[in-house]
């Protein structure tokens, strides 16, 4: 399957759309000023730049060890979504609040 | 273990450290949930200790070569690592036991928590493959994620955990892009396969060189080193202590093995692509080290930035890309890991009516309430400055030696310099300690935690006895990368 798509478009639709992932990803990090769950979107769209990055190589390659990588690296989000899920209730409980502007207790 | 997959024979014994810690720490696990009236955190403790003991006696025990199809790795250098981060990880365990049951947060997943993201540190020590890498690095990390926010019903402690979760994954993010891309341009992820295709191509593409430098940012973030630092300071300071002590020890000595690992093994033949950008990276972390730390007041924030400056030193000996600099750097991670457990040791003991203390002032006069503690946290200051019969002086001294050689002045000049300007902010403790008004006593000190102290007091003073044995491990491990 990704072969044949892969021999209709090439390579380079794939890595432009990781590309634009990695980048939203990075902004939504960075320009976000509201909500923490925004962060852990991004977060994702991060990880599934990647993910699309090694599955259109591993088709172009003809060689699995790419779509292995993939499937290790979904169920490491999906732990980390997880954990961060939990992180962000412990924090709401503590503060009341999840907003970004919030999370300044210490600085410097 | 993927006994299907072609090879017949593999040879799991490779892996057995690994393997067996793992099923250990699924076992005290069960053991804990298991357990009901009393608090099982003490046993479970104990336990992750002898599992850790086991682990250490199997980790030299087991055979040297490649297995499971090239992802794992068993040589000399891993073995170092493996013993450095799995004694780094038995201290802070052993120190966090009266810590943990004082702020009540002695609950039986923290040793779980620590063994699980030490499994993570072996992994990283040993790994043959980008996809050990990122496996072994995320499983480090998101028990630590868990441990920063382990004291739940604390603000600090949740912030903490936040901000390192947040920034953490985008760390992890980052390299994995960044290994998608290695892998793209280069064809392959296992190790040895990527140093012969960077060996044969003439042209570098330039896809490969942006993965290299992604991968470099994701690892250097983990290091906090500069300007990938800005979690350390908050993240130190909010965190329980007991999970500062783990964070500042067997996980940054592991990021290292891996930074070693890859950027010296499978990308040592495009050192002229990297070399400038690791000498920059560690220019900013020696200098934000010395001149962010000089206006802290709390001790675990001043600890932060020291351990930044610690990474920066440690980051000469990768920037100078020879055996002689990479044994530098391992040298500096051993002085470093025992300084950073004795100065936590004494941190933790910075109690007074059962509540906490983390500010540098709370420490006045320690010199007349508390001479041991005082002596030691002296010694530990000047080790980490780099005053001359202590450990940390002679991690300095390799480092700097081998920039020297290989003609990088600069790196060594900034060293020196950077290393003056740290001395004045560790002096600044120690001043507050013998010269200041007495503060009231702290509480008395438990005895696992005077144990610790002593115990890397006396290494960090006599290291000199023991400096020959290490160097020669440290050689031997560095030779193992160039071969």
């Amino acid at each position: 399957m990704a072969s044949n798509g892969l021999q209709a478009v090439g390579l380079g639709p794939f890595l432009t759309v990781g590309a634009i992932l990695l980048v939203l990803g990075v902004f939504g990090i960075f320009l976000n000023r509201k909500n923490v769950i925004i962060l852990m979107m991004s977060i994702e769209l991060i990880l599934l730049a990647g993910n699309l990055n090694l599955v259109a190589f591993s088709a172009a390659h003809g060689e699995l060890s790419g779509q292995v990588f993939t499937l290790f690296s979904l169920t490491v989000a999906a732990a980390e979504a997880a954990i961060g899920l939990a992180i962000v209730t412990v924090y709401f409980r503590n503060r009341g609040s999840i907003q970004v502007e919030d999370v300044t207790l210490m600085k410097g | 273990m993927n006994g299907a997959l072609g090879s017949p024979m593999i040879n799991w014994t490779l892996a057995l450290p690994e393997i067996v810690l793992s099923v250990c720490g699924l076992l005290i696990l069960l053991f804990g949930v298991l357990q009901k009236k009393d608090a099982p955190a003490l046993a479970c403790t104990v336990l992750a200790l002898l599992a850790f003991l086991l682990t250490a006696v199997l980790v030299i025990a087991a055979p040297s070569g490649t297995g499971y199809r090239a992802t794992f790795v068993n040589d000399g250098f891993a073995r170092f690592m493996k013993i450095l981060s799995l004694v780094g990880a038995a201290f802070a365990l052993l120190m966090s036991l009266d810590y943990n049951v004082r702020q009540k947060v002695d609950r039986f997943e923290f040793p779980v928590l620590v063994l699980f993201s030490t499994v993570g540190t072996l992994v990283m020590a040993s790994s043959g493959n980008l996809m050990t890498l990122y496996v072994g690095l995320e499983l480090q990390s998101l028990a630590i994620y868990i441990l920063c926010a382990f004291a739940r019903d604390e603000l600090t402690s949740a912030e903490a955990g936040l901000k390192y979760f947040v920034l953490g994954s985008l760390a992890s993010g980052l390299l994995l892009y960044g290994v998608s891309l290695v892998y793209g341009f280069a064809g392959t992820m296992e190790y040895g396969g990527l140093r012969t295709a960077l060996i044969g191509g003439g042209a570098v593409p330039a896809g490969l060189v942006i993965g290299i430098v992604f991968v470099f940012v994701g690892l250097a973030f983990k290091l906090s080193a500069a300007p990938f630092h800005m979690w350390t300071p908050d993240v130190y300071q909010g965190a329980p202590t007991s999970v500062t002590a783990f964070l500042a020890g067997a996980p940054k000595v592991a990021a290292f093995a891996l930074l070693l690992r890859v950027m010296s093994g499978p990308f040592g033949h495009l050192t002229t692509q990297w070399q400038l950008l690791v000498e920059l990276v560690a220019i900013c972390t020696m200098v934000l080290g010395a001149l962010a730390a000089i206006p802290q007041t709390n001790i675990k924030r001043l600890m932060a930035y020291s351990s930044i400056g610690h990474m920066g030193y440690a980051m000469i000996g990768l920037a100078v890309g020879t055996p002689e600099g990479v044994r530098g750097t391992l040298v500096y991670l051993a002085t470093y890991l025992f300084m950073t457990v004795g100065v936590f040791s004494c941190i933790l003991a910075m109690h007074r009516q059962g509540r906490p203390l983390d500010r540098i002032a709370d420490l006045s006069g320690l010199s007349r309430t508390n001479p041991l503690l005082a002596l030691a946290m002296a010694v530990f200051m000047f080790s980490m400055a780099g005053v001359p019969p202590l450990s940390g002086f002679f991690g300095k001294l390799l480092v700097f030696a081998a920039a020297v050689q290989s003609g990088l002045w600069t790196l060594a000049v900034v060293g020196i310099v950077t290393s003056v300007v740290g001395l004045y902010y560790y002096w600044r403790v120690v001043k507050v300690m013998y010269l200041d008004a007495p503060a009231p006593a702290f509480d008395r000190n438990t005895r696992t935690l005077s144990f610790v102290t002593g115990a890397m007091g006396l290494v960090t003073a006599l290291f000199l006895l023991v400096l020959g044995p290490v160097v020669g491990a440290a050689q031997a491990a560095a030779a193992v990368l160039f071969r």
